[in-house]
């Protein structure tokens, strides 16, 4: 197990993508792996790119790529492609985009599937994601198709989050029905030359300023622990037309690339990097990860305490039984649950009884 | 039973690989999707990647399965410019190496001397390739 750290941190690519395979298996002794992760992490800036099929995810992320390796830093990818329900198979396309870096190796790609029978994607993600940040990726790219819970709990896992609207993506209402507008940071009307892309610019911004006033409220309800952060900042983290700058609440970006030549990718990256910034000045970085770390621990332990309670289902016979007495209505399913957290529950009760400290 | 042993999910991971100078890639295509719809996971390497490439692809995403299909007759410079690849990363022991595509006869010995694993040519079946790989794929640590 300590070779595959021991090869990640001396920056062996076959030990990061053992690891990673190890992670998305949760082959026997991933959870120790990640664990021994933890303490190298913390150094690498992630990036989520999310949108509708066929909006230049990849594209993009190729040219991004490409800039952070002119600019001499290393890139981490990974892409998250749809799986099968039916035979769990899946065709893995995004690495054919990567025409820009490839050969390099100081770009690790990965193609990983939504395997998702255990929803457990986003916790393989942002754990592959510290494997690739203990390996010493400077950049880290996550990109995933946007639609459903599943994959905003993903890009959740990176620190600015930008999402991709092709042009003549409909009206607002499916913009707003896709959800996608409290989870993005940085909004990227790709394929900006196609007939569409001013219209689409301007609904987009419409949107992102309604939010804007829809989240002032809150705004002012948090603006006396928010002030001494301004102060702090000394208002850099501040947007240009932000006039009466009296929050240091982001306000969303709005631009306009053509991935296929590159057009406004680096004006991307510049907003990347300001976010960047903008998240360490204001402490947000720090909140964030807080967040993170603690809907972590909820993850882990809500997937723990099922696996303990299938087994306790297992000791009495299995569901099926259960479920057949509930059918004949001699038992409903709250008495069936209760029984069964109930050895549980004796447990913490035993504890705080006899008031057990750790 | 230990914490993360009955949570372990294992899905046969291939790259589908077209190599040097070769746009004939329907052959390629066909396998990719009768091994997504063996329930394995596909990367496919799109058209004209330099063995370079394809290794770096390989090692990067730790397939269980390298299938190359050449049909360009450029088998004996490519492959083992590839297998050699592999070795270079510590991966050629534990990557199954088929092989599909126009391969004579009198060339296979030494393709097999190489360190490909199996030659699928004109006429082999998809389900004799999916057999294979499913009782061959090495077992990954």
């Amino acid at each position: 197990m300590s070779d595959l750290i021991d090869g990640i941190l001396a920056s062996k690519h076959r030990a990061l993508a053992r690891a990673i395979t190890k992670i998305e298996n949760r082959s026997p002794g991933y959870r120790d792996l990640v664990s021994d992760l933890h303490d190298h992490t913390g150094d690498a800036t992630v990036v989520g790119i999310t949108g509708s099929p066929g909006a230049g995810k990849s594209t993009l992320v190729d040219k991004l790529a490409k800039r952070y390796r002119d600019e001499g830093l290393t890139v981490g990818v990974i892409a998250i492609d749809p799986s099968s329900p039916f035979t769990g198979g899946s065709v893995l396309g995004d690495r054919i985009r990567m025409a820009s870096t490839t050969g390099d190796m100081d770009v690790f790609f990965r193609s990983m599937s939504a395997r998702g029978s255990l929803g457990g994607l986003s916790t393989a993600t942002g754990d592959a994601v510290k494997a690739l940040d203990a390996f010493g990726k400077d950049r880290i790219v996550v990109e995933t198709v946007g639609a459903g819970q599943n994959e905003i709990d993903i890009v959740k896992t990176a620190d600015t989050v930008a999402v991709l609207v092709p042009p003549g993506s409909g009206d607002d209402v499916q913009m707003l029905k896709a959800g996608i507008l409290e989870i993005g940071d940085v909004f990227v009307v790709n394929k900006a030359d196609l007939p569409g892309a001013d219209r689409t610019v301007q609904e987009l911004r419409e949107m992102i300023e309604t939010r804007n006033d829809y989240t002032a409220d809150e705004a002012a309800h948090h603006g006396e622990e928010a002030d001494p952060v301004i102060e702090a900042a000394g208002g850099a983290g501040a947007t240009p037309d932000d006039a009466d700058a009296d929050e240091a609440e982001w306000e969303p970006r709005l631009i306009e690339t053509v991935a296929n030549s590159g057009e406004g990718v680096g004006e991307l990256i510049e907003i990347f990097d300001e976010h960047a910034r903008y998240l360490e000045e204001s402490g947000e970085r720090e909140r964030r990860a807080r967040v993170r770390y603690a809907e972590e621990v909820r993850t882990l332990l809500r997937e723990d305490t099922n696996r303990l309670l299938e087994r306790e289902i297992e000791r009495r016979g299995g569901l099926d039984a259960l479920v057949d007495r509930i059918v004949d209505r001699e038992t409903d399913p709250y008495s069936v649950a209760d029984d069964l957290i109930a050895p549980l529950e004796e447990c913490v009760e035993d504890r705080e009884r006899d008031g057990v400290r750790e | 039973m230990s914490a993360d042993q009955d949570q372990s999910q294992r899905t046969i991971r291939c790259l589908v690989a077209k190599v040097g100078l070769d746009g004939h890639d329907r052959g390629a295509h066909v396998i990719a999707r009768a091994f997504r719809d063996a329930g394995f996971e596909v990367i496919y390497s799109g058209l004209h990647k330099s063995p370079d490439e394809i290794v770096q692809a390989a090692v990067q995403e730790d397939v269980d399965v390298l299938g190359i299909s050449i049909l360009s007759g450029a088998h004996n410079t490519l492959v083992p410019k590839i297998i050699e690849g592999l070795r270079e990363y510590d991966a050629a022991d534990d990557t199954l190496v088929i092989l599909g595509g126009i391969i004579p006869d009198d060339d296979r010995p030494e393709i097999r001397e190489a360190g490909v694993d199996a030659i699928f040519g004109p006429g082999a079946s998809m389900e004799e390739a999916i057999e294979f790989v499913r009782e061959n794929a090495p077992e990954r640590a």
